[in-house]
This record gives structure tokens, C-alpha cells and sequence, in this order.
């Protein structure tokens, strides 16, 4: 789908110069792996071009690696969503940006420092790798019951999902019971069809929740993230506001990625038995550290490209992206960019992939990126060793994948072993 | 080699600590980075220049 007159609707003299497809766009039948044929096939020849998007504007597509690096740690490259001409997501979001405190996820340095530093203590790499055993039990735990249970089962429901959900409840302090109206809540807010109306009362929901768990912290507070937020709400740091903003993105954040890892990486292996066989077939932890590097590269989930708008002229790419442009990381692509990663789209475990972009680049990497290590490291290594007959109770062609989801993964997994 | 980070720029990714975890480490009370060693011993060259390469915030500087 192609929209060679596009027109400029931003009011910041954006025209299209020649080809600007529409984004986000479908993956082709059959290669529910492979980010779209077109973006990367632009990865290396087109690493700076030009799509359309919902309100029909023509942001930059950025599908380069070398490119999305250069321009996601250049500070002359904005998260500000509520600068003029930002592309968002969808109309949703534009609505919601006004809305939003300041966080991370919507601000530049100096602000962005201060709130980022609030949010990272409790994920840093000894904190994270403290909790492995943790990690494990959970993992050991949800297999006994998947195989105490009936078979076929969903995977999503049985494993993927609920690690995740119990470590980031854990660490943030909210009640496990309240996650599964948490996740429906946040599932609304992420999804692209669902109506402006419909987004805005569940951003508010999630948000006010929040902000009654970090009040009630601040009652009483506990050994937790959201006791933390609370405590510097007392101490005059930060707003509740703001640090229900924090709150929500943590959660959101801390579940549905790894969830969505879990569950296609699953797929991913079944399909390519001879990959699984090298996790099956080994205790080395080393082995199946090098392997999770590889699914984040390959699978490249986070696929609806990161938002930036340009705040001067930047050369880039043989292109001028003028002051006011909106721009698109499209993570997945730089994934499968030959210049980095030769034969891209060959999965293969015992790749050096740890240059990925599954995580970003620059200083909104993802906070939570070594625990989602812990989680997939202990998830992939123990699945396939403990339950070395698991494989699809459905064909792959019936698995539905969420390609309307701003995480890439799949609704359900039946499988049976 | 001598190795400087820059504990303004970092962002607290861990990649760093991942990589090279005798040279880097974090701070308990916001994950910012923390050198240990200015200067790595040969064996350990190989993993401070990883750890510079994906450090998201390049944040780490080698002079050899």
C-alpha cells in the first residue's frame, strides 16, 4: 500500500519527495518471523526514507543501524511528544500526550536524567542477576503445573505471561492479584484499533491505580519500587503524578515484552529444531546467554518503531531531516542489517548478536533490560531441558501473531508434549 | 590501554557490568556507572572494548 501524493498534513512543510509507503506495514504470509519485506530490504539501501502514517503525514523511516545509533544518541533528536509535527503512534496517543506527566518516556535531558536515575536502582545488573534464583523457581514452579495439568495447553497463559508478571509485581510491589485487570488495562492503551475514548479511560485507569498504590505506600511503605516512588513523593523529588507515570511504564513495560519473548521465541525454536537442540542439549549458562541475544536480534518484537521528532537540521543517511520532522526508529529492521549481521534472517544461536537493537540504543535504552535477560536466559534454558518433547498442538499458520500490537507476539500457544 | 567513563552521560543500561565485570561496576542508589580499574590488565582488553561498543549511551572511553 503506497501513497505517492502524500501530503503534507503536519503544517510543518513536510512533502513527500517520491515513494513514502504506509507504516506500520504487514509482514509477508509465511514469514511470521521476518520484520516486512520492504524495511529490510531498506535496512542497507535506504537506511533514511520517507513512510506514511495514520494522519498522513510522511515521517523519516530510519531502518539503518549504523544510522539509528548516530541519531538515537544525538541531542538534537527529541522524545517530546508534544512538539508539533511528533508522529504518534495513533490519534490515541496525540490525545493521551497532552495528558501525560513528564517522564521518561517523554522528556530530554537534563529531566530525562533526573527521572531516569529515580527509576534504575532496582534493575542494575547485580540487583537483576540476585534474583535468578528466584527467576528459576518461578520457571520450575509454572512447568510442574503445566505438566500436572491437561494437555494441550497455552503456553501464554501457562508460562510465558505469568513469570514475567509474578517478577515485575514482586519488584514493584503490586498485588499479583490485581495484574490480570492491570494487563487488560494496558493491552487497550497499546492496541492501534482500539477508539481515542476507549484509550483515554484506560491510560486513566491504569494511571489511578498507580497513583493509589504509591499513596498507600506512602502510608505505609514497604521494600518495594513503588515504596521508593512513594518515598520521594514525601520527600518533595517528585509528584504523585509523576511518579504514578513511572509506575505504569515500569509495569507495562516489565510484562508484556517479556511475555510476548517467551511465547515467540518458543515458536521461533519449534520451528528450527536444530537451534532448539542447542539449548536443549546444554547446561552451559554462557550458551544460553549467547541465545537469548540471538531471539532479541532475530524476533525483534518491539516492531511499531520508537518516536523522535527532530529538534535542528540533520544530515544523515545522504538525507536532510529539517527541524521539526517526525522520525521513526524501526528497531526490528537495524536487526537485520547485513552490514552488521551477515545472512540477517538465518537464525542461528551461536551468533555474537549483543549489538542488537531489540532493547533501543542511546538514553532511552530499556531500563529493564538485564532482568528481561535473567528471565529469557532461565526460561529458554530450562523449557526445552526439562520438557525436551514439547512441541505445536496447532499448525503455525492457525497461531494468531499480534501484528496490531506495538510488541510483536502471538495471542495464544497451544502446545502439548 | 586506560579506560575513563563519563558518569554524567550513563544512563545505568548495565551493559557495561555484563560485560566487563571486574573493570565496571554500578552504583547501588541509581546504577550509574563506577570504574574499578584504569587501567585493565591485558586478558581483560578484549571485554572493555566490548563493553565500550554497546554501551548505549557511549559513555566509555579507551585510549590505547
Amino acid at each position: 500500500m503506497t501513497s505517492p501524493q502524500a501530503q503534507d498534513a503536519t503544517g510543518t512543510g513536510v512533502t513527500s519527495t517520491g515513494d513514502a509507503p504506509f507504516f506500520p506495514m504487514s509482514r509477508e504470509a509465511g514469514c511470521p518471523f521476518d520484520p516486512p519485506r520492504h524495511l529490510r530490504e531498506a535496512a542497507a539501501s535506504h537506511p533514511v526514507s520517507r513512510v506514511t502514517i495514520w494522519n498522513d503525514s510522511t515521517p523519516w523511516i530510519i531502518t539503518g543501524h549504523a544510522e539509528q545509533r548516530a541519531l538515537l544518541i544525538d541531542p538534537r533528536v527529541s522524545v517530546n511528544d508534544r512538539l508539533p509535527g511528533f508522529p504518534h503512534w495513533h490519534a490515541g496517543m496525540e490525545q493521551v500526550s497532552t495528558r501525560r506527566a513528564p517522564s521518561v518516556f517523554n522528556t530530554d535531558p537534563p529531566e530525562h536524567t533526573r527521572f531516569r536515575r529515580m527509576m534504575t536502582a532496582p534493575f542494575t545488573f547485580k540487583r537483576v542477576n540476585a534474583m535468578r534464583a528466584v527467576v528459576q523457581e518461578i520457571t520450575d514452579d509454572l512447568i510442574d503445573q503445566m505438566l500436572a495439568g491437561p494437555k494441550p495447553t497455552d503456553l501464554v497463559e501457562a508460562i510465558a505471561l505469568p513469570l514475567p508478571s509474578r517478577m515485575i509485581c514482586a519488584i514493584m510491589g503490586v498485588p499479583y492479584e490485581d495484574q490480570k485487570t492491570f494487563s487488560a488495562q494496558a493491552s487497550i492503551g497499546m492496541h492501534k484499533d482500539v477508539g481515542v475514548q476507549e484509550q483515554i479511560a484506560s491510560f486513566r485507569w491504569q494511571h489511578d491505580y498507580l497513583a493509589d498504590l504509591v499513596r498507600a505506600r506512602m502510608a505505609q511503605p514497604r521494600d518495594d519500587v513503588v515504596s521508593d516512588l512513594a518515598q520521594r513523593v514525601t520527600d518533595g523529588e517528585i509528584e504523585v503524578e509523576e511518579a504514578a507515570a513511572m509506575g505504569v511504564g515500569l509495569f507495562v513495560a516489565g510484562h508484556e515484552t517479556s511475555a510476548n519473548m517467551i511465547a515467540l521465541a518458543t515458536v521461533a525454536l519449534l520451528e528450527h529444531p536444530d537451534q532448539l537442540a542447542i539449548l536443549r542439549d546444554s547446561e552451559d549458562p554462557q550458551v544460553a546467554a549467547t541465545a537469548v541475544e540471538e531471539l532479541l536480534r532475530y524476533l525483534g518484537i518491539v516492531h511499531m518503531a520508537q518516536r523522535r521528532i527532530a529538534k535542528e537540521d540533520i544530515e544523515i543517511g545522504g538525507q536532510v531531516i529539517k527541524a521539526g520532522e517526525g522520525i521513526l526508529i524501526e528497531l526490528a529492521s537495524a536487526n537485520r542489517d547485513p552490514r552488521v549481521f551477515p545472512d540477517p534472517d538465518v537464525l542461528d544461536l551461536h551468533r555474537t548478536a549483543s549489538a542488537h537493537h531489540a532493547f533501543g540504543f542511546g538514553l532511552h535504552q530499556c531500563i529493564g533490560q538485564q532482568l528481561a535477560r535473567v528471565e529469557l536466559q532461565v526460561a529458554y534454558g530450562t523449557l526445552f531441558r526439562r520438557i525436551p518433547t514439547l512441541r505445536l498442538a496447532t499448525s503455525i499458520d492457525k497461531i494468531e501473531f499480534k501484528h496490531d500490537g506495538i510488541a510483536y507476539g502471538v495471542y495464544h500457544l497451544p502446545v502439548t508434549w | 590501554m586506560r579506560v575513563a567513563v563519563d558518569q554524567d552521560r550513563c544512563i545505568a543500561a548495565g551493559q557495561c557490568v555484563a560485560t566487563a565485570p571486574d573493570v565496571f561496576d554500578q552504583r547501588d542508589e541509581d546504577g550509574v556507572v563506577v570504574l574499578l580499574k584504569a587501567v585493565p590488565g591485558a586478558d581483560e582488553e578484549d571485554d572493555v572494548r566490548r563493553a565500550a561498543g554497546v554501551c548505549p549511551a557511549l559513555a566509555i572511553q579507551i585510549q590505547d
